[in-house]
């Protein structure tokens, strides 16, 4: 699972281009929309695609991806659930 | 600055009809063009409705009568189609027999062809000639020396899906300024890949009928058009005995300045957009007999704009009513598709129906006119809203 | 005729170090090639971090260059913001459009699509600035910049607004310079800024920038140039652009010109168009700016940067004198510009 977090914080820093972010400055249960990290909702839809490419897992609704991108411990819980591949 | 500005011609195709008349009969009997997508090969083809338009660009190419080496994408295409009728309609005869311009617009422009052929320019020659289609004035370029416009005011504008309101909007800026005696204004454009799989990637598409202002809309259709006004001054309309067919009397555009795509909740820019048009139309928010909404069926859309109408009227809205469940969204033309609408609303008072609506949206009261309403109609709104903020309104009325 | 409009602030990027306008073209970039970037100024300065990650290049152009313009005009907000851009954001629509190719449709995402989208660079403008106002952006080739300068120029005259920003901004993306080499739009031999105009062959070198102006309908202290008139057309025959110069300079009740500025790019094919002003203006210093640049559909924005800074200093760096006129003062500027035979343009400044 601790495996799984370090992935997804080193994706989330690649796939949004946080530059002036690094892995380390997140923290599991850091809020990753709003106040914390400051994603948006195109920055869900980037990471609605990366589960769907990395973890075979499809989102049909984007409402559904606010809890589970709440943080990196929601998002990694989500997909060590669902994940087809 | 007192000046009128008269639309005397009209030109159109859509997936409802492939002029004026066809389209007008559509409306009135709700008949929609919405389908599966026949045109364009796409993985998505089960998961999305569009509306498309029957004709094959070989059917346009001899209707125009273009020859076999022709660099025309779909959207130019559709552009000279749409703006012939319309001149046709106004009975010009010279169309260089006053100052006469051309402001078009289009989002994809030739996107159809650098998608069929991005790769393949690098290998085939005979492809090569739609290169440099790939700027988006070069439909408008198409139509102005198919109309025969020549040394003269031609431009373009692309604001996303607000792009031929605003258009119509400069257009009849420079005939109250005085710059031109005559403007061409409107838009087209065709579907593409590229559009399907951007507007697939923001979740907005809907795989069935797009519901405009139901409770449980899942997103749009798009679908592909052209339209064009013909717009005169009063001293053109005079010199030559014009029959009027309704005037642009206000106009206003704004930025909701909100975020890059969606709309703000409570429509700022749809809101200030109004506000102006009917401060340049000189009406008070009663005067509106019509609202044709941009009501594209997305969740984020129809929510902000309800909540703008109401900000603008309170909750005695005027009579409203989407037309994109017949048509589908057609982008950058669809400001210009809809104030045909308008104007054909005006001309045969009728309100048209909005279809597809079934449960009113929770967040308010607002109902759009479900049937067809035959009534008299003065003044017809038309909100028309895209990417990047932009939000733009038009009145159109039956005097000047 | 209403008010005057005036330019009040400039910046420009481009193949130049031209955003510092404490300079004017006293230090020139060489180079020795078909396509030449932009030279960036530190983005980081002026755009958040948070904002910029996804900013494509033309995008961060076109907000810092706004930035410096306000800035310049002493200004914090306008009134309305008119971009022209040929291609727009093309790289993303390049990212985007070879996405759906190379992976059959699957797995996209929305981030360059959305910035395909030709109002991007005047819609994220108004993000940064929280401008509420009038939006447009105008894509008609080599006319798109002149369209915004005659809208703005509309508003200002009847006083519909104060001040507007206007741009010009096109990026560079390699698809397209690929396949505008393979059609020959791009010069095939490598040449220099001095050699460019000599070259004797087809193309242009292609350039990019992000050359923005805030347009008033007040005189300020800050003030370049008025923009007395902007004529378009979508066709001009070879033969009729001299007479029709000479027209655009009478309905202007201008009998004569100091500095002639041409958008000529050493395109052996198209430079022709030039020819009939360069013989009737002999006698005129005449200008000429994209040896320096390179060519986009919004290049001619530079030949505002040009003659404002022109009008405002009084002089002219030899980099850009075509021939040599000496003249002690200038009050009037005429700007001619056209791309491979169409959409031409006249601009007329004036000292203010």
């Amino acid at each position: 699972m601790e495996e799984l977090k370090q992935e997804l914080k080193a994706k989330i820093v690649e796939q949004l281009n946080l530059e002036d972010v690094a892995v380390e400055d997140i923290a599991n249960d850091d809020m990753l929309f709003g106040d914390g990290l400051g994603l948006d909702s195109i920055d869900a839809l980037e990471l609605i695609v990366m589960l769907d490419r990395d973890y075979g897992i499809k989102l049909t609704d984007p409402k559904q991806g606010r809890a589970i991108f709440e943080s990196v411990d929601t998002m990694a819980a989500y997909i060590s659930e669902h994940k087809t591949k | 600055m007192s000046k009128g500005v008269a639309i005397t011609g009209m030109g159109i195709i859509s997936a409802i009809g492939n002029n004026v008349e066809e389209n007008h009969q559509a409306l009135i009997h709700g008949k929609k063009g919405i389908s599966r997508v026949s045109k364009i090969k796409t993985i998505h083809k089960d998961d999305i409705m569009v509306g498309e338009i029957d004709r094959t660009n070989q059917q346009f190419e001899e209707q125009i009568g273009l020859s076999q080496d022709n660099n025309y994408s779909r959207t130019a295409l559709l552009g000279v189609v749409a703006a012939k009728e319309a001149i046709k309609n106004a009975g010009i005869t010279n169309i260089n027999d006053c100052k006469t311009g051309l402001i078009s617009s289009t989002s994809v422009g030739g996107m159809d062809k650098t998608e069929m052929y991005y790769y393949d320019y690098l290998t085939n020659t005979s492809t090569q000639k739609y290169i440099e289609g790939h700027h988006a004035g070069d439909s408008t370029q198409k139509i102005a020396e198919e109309l025969g416009i020549e040394e003269s005011l031609v431009t373009t504008i692309s604001t996303a899906c607000s792009s031929a309101a605003n258009a119509i909007m400069m257009g009849a800026r420079l005939i109250k300024s005085g710059q031109l005696d005559r403007v061409i204004v409107g838009g087209a454009d065709c579907l593409s890949k590229f559009t399907i799989n951007g507007f697939k990637t923001l979740m907005i598409l809907s795989d069935t009928y797009n519901t405009p202002f139901d409770d449980n809309r899942k997103g749009l259709n798009l679908g592909e058009a052209a339209a064009f006004l013909v717009l005169e001054s009063d001293a053109v309309v005079k010199a030559n005995h014009k029959k009027v067919l309704a005037y642009v009397k206000g106009y206003g555009n704004a930025n909701d300045a909100y975020h890059q795509t969606a709309s703000s909740d409570h429509g700022d820019g749809a809101t200030l957009a109004m506000e102006k048009a009917l401060k340049v139309a000189n009406l008070k928010p009663t005067d509106i007999d019509y609202i044709n909404a941009h009501g594209t069926a997305t969740a984020n859309n129809d929510l902000s704009e309800g909540r703008a109408i109401i900000r603008i009227f309170g909750n005695e809205a005027p009579d409203f009513s989407s037309t994109k469940a017949y048509t589908g969204h057609t982008l950058a033309a669809a400001g210009a598709i809809e104030a045909v609408y308008a104007v054909l609303a005006i001309q045969n008072s009728v309100v048209y129906p909005n279809l597809n609506f079934e449960t009113p949206m929770h967040e308010f009261g607002l109902r759009p006119q479900l049937t067809l309403k035959e009534k008299s109609l003065n003044t017809v709104m038309s909100n028309s809203f895209g990417f990047g903020g932009n939000c733009s309104t038009l009145i159109f009325s039956k005097g000047a | 005729m209403g008010s005057k409009v005036y330019i009040n602030g400039i910046c420009a990027i481009s193949a130049q170090k031209t955003f510092d306008n404490t300079t004017f073209l006293e230090e020139i970039e060489l180079y020795n090639d078909t396509v030449i970037n932009a030279i960036d100024p530190n983005y980081k300065e002026f755009i958040p971090p948070a904002s910029a990650r996804r900013m494509a290049k033309g995008i961060k152009m076109g907000i810092v260059a706004s930035k410096l313009a306000l800035k310049d005009a002493t200004l914090d907000n306008i009134d309305a913001i008119i971009t022209g851009t040929g291609l727009g954001c093309v790289r993303d629509s390049e990212k985007f459009v070879s996405a759906i190719i190379d992976h059959d449709e699957q797995f996209l995402t929305p981030t360059s699509f959305i910035q395909s989208t030709h109002n991007t660079v005047a819609g994220q403008i108004a993000l940064e600035l929280q401008c509420k106002g009038y939006n447009f952006t105008y894509v008609h080739g080599s006319n798109s910049f002149e369209s915004a300068v005659l809208d703005a120029k509309l508003q200002l005259e009847h006083d519909e607004a104060r001040h507007i920003l206007i741009g010009g901004v096109d990026e560079l993306a390699p698809h397209t310079i690929k396949i505008h080499r393979l059609i020959g739009h791009i010069k095939a031999e490598s040449v220099t800024a001095n050699t460019v105009l000599n070259s004797n062959s087809k193309g242009a070198v292609f350039g990019e920038g992000g050359n923005f102006f805030v347009l008033s309908n007040e005189q300020a202290a800050s003030s370049y140039a008025e923009v007395q008139a902007v004529k378009l057309f979508n066709t001009l025959n070879k033969s009729s652009v001299y007479t029709q110069a000479i027209e655009f300079l009478k309905e202007n009740k201008i009998d004569h010109i100091d500095a002639l500025i041409l958008g000529c790019n050493g395109d052996v094919e198209y430079d022709s168009y030039y020819e009939g002003l360069r013989d009737g203006f002999s006698n005129v210093q005449q200008l000429y700016y994209k040896q320096l640049t390179g060519e986009f559909y919004t290049a001619s924005s530079f030949a505002y940067w040009l003659g404002a800074k022109v009008l405002k200093t009084q002089s002219i760096p030899n980099v850009v004198k075509l021939n040599s006129v000496d003249k002690k003062s200038m009050d009037s500027v005429l700007i001619y510009n056209q791309y491979r035979g169409e959409n031409h343009s006249f601009t007329l400044l004036r000292k203010c």
